[in-house]
């Protein structure tokens, strides 16, 4: 309970740094989740995270699991709270005042100059991901796997996360 | 995918104004079966398609309001649609309905991890979600990366930014700031060369 305040703060903040989508925050994330409130280990992080790839949504309310395993049922309230509300009444402002940007002439620069930016955040959180979830040729190979078939099929990639676990449970128990 | 809905025909606009329930209930639809991503095209084929509420041009519009801030594209588009159809009460009620079935199926899946993470059989399973996701999550922005790139400049501002994270561990705010100073220097009012933004394109490609 005594750690719902900073629960709040962390995926307040960590919400304002998904610009372009989630994968963005995830390296301030295990930063703040892992490495300085100990709330989680890595593999934990790693494990919730990729579980968030199979809930329907937003593909960042795996914050309500982490929640819930700092403090419970509140716990799950206050991150989800926390991490969609100030980024939504950012975007219902922005929103309302958009057409009165337009003749802005930086509006455009943001937009152009954000674009990559965006990308190049994403790639380090996946490298950061990949770092902790590729272990050994088994994991490399299904990551591998399961990239080419998200490029080269139109199979849903929620089966793909299933077939993960599949694999992983007859080829990866310890 | 994207040409498909576009070659579609509209319904006409409805004539009154919409219910905060329908609102709901159809966020709360979109929200309760968006699975493996894509909550762009789902939002599409209901918004645009299904409902009428908006048409190509304005989803264009309020996705690309969405792109430029923080925030998830799902809950972004809904506050944004939302707010269209019925003013903040809409913009309230598209985000509860999107939220709510992800939220439920996060929290079981936080208390199931509690009880039962620890079991060989699951670590196991785990350890093969997230081998996975990470193929998942790559190919998405390895589709995304190749159509934002313009030039060499983007290209070197995704490598720049990317550097700074992994190997210089600065954090993410301050390769946001720094480098997005940066790129929003270089597309500067006035500056050397400006394209126009590619929406399209960040539609299509966007999960």
């Amino acid at each position: 309970m005594d750690q719902l305040p900073a629960v709040a703060r962390v995926f307040a903040y960590l919400s304002l740094l998904t610009i372009g989508g989630g994968m963005a925050a995830f390296p301030e994330m295990k930063n703040l989740v892992v490495d300085v409130h100990h709330w989680l280990t890595f593999p934990q992080l790693i494990h919730i995270y990729s579980v968030g790839q199979l809930a329907p949504g937003p593909n960042m309310m795996m914050v309500a699991a982490l929640g819930e395993r700092i403090s419970g049922l509140p716990g799950a309230f206050v991150a989800a709270a926390a991490f969609f509300i100030p980024t939504g009444i950012l975007t219902f402002v922005v929103g309302l005042i958009w057409d009165k940007l337009a003749k802005w002439p930086w509006r455009t620069s943001i937009q152009l100059g954000l674009a990559p930016v965006a990308v190049g955040l994403a790639v380090a959180g996946t490298i950061s991901l990949g770092k902790g979830a590729i272990q050994d040729w088994i994991t490399a190979a299904l990551a591998l796997i399961v990239f080419f078939a998200t490029l080269k099929t139109k199979i849903n990639p929620a089966l793909l996360i299933l077939g993960g676990a599949v694999v992983g449970a007859v080829a990866l128990r310890v | 995918m994207s040409d498909a809905v576009a070659a579609d025909k509209t319904p006409a606009k409805p004539a009154g104004p919409v219910s905060l329930m329908k609102i709901f209930s159809v966020f709360l639809t979109i929200g309760a079966t968006s699975f493996g991503g894509g909550v762009v095209a789902y939002l599409r084929n209901s918004l645009v398609r299904e409902n009428a509420w908006l048409d190509d041009t304005e989803f264009l519009e309020l996705m690309s309001i969405s792109n430029t801030l923080p925030g998830l594209n799902a809950t972004n588009m809904s506050i944004l649609a939302g707010n269209r159809l019925r003013g903040w009460a809409g913009a309230v009620a598209a985000m509860l309905g999107m939220c709510l079935p992800g939220f439920a199926f996060m929290t079981a899946a936080g208390i199931l991890y509690g009880a039962r993470g620890d079991n060989p059989l699951v670590t196991a399973a785990l350890k093969g979600v997230a081998a996975a996701a990470v193929g998942l999550i790559a190919a998405t922005w390895y589709q995304l990366g190749r159509k934002s790139i313009r030039d060499y400049f983007d290209a070197f501002v995704i490598l720049i930014a990317v550097l700074g994270i992994v190997e210089f561990k600065l954090s993410v705010p301050i390769v946001l700031l720094g480098v997005g100073a940066i790129g929003i220097f270089h597309h500067r009012p006035g500056g050397t060369k400006s394209h126009p933004i590619a929406e399209g394109k960040w539609i299509s490609s966007l999960q």
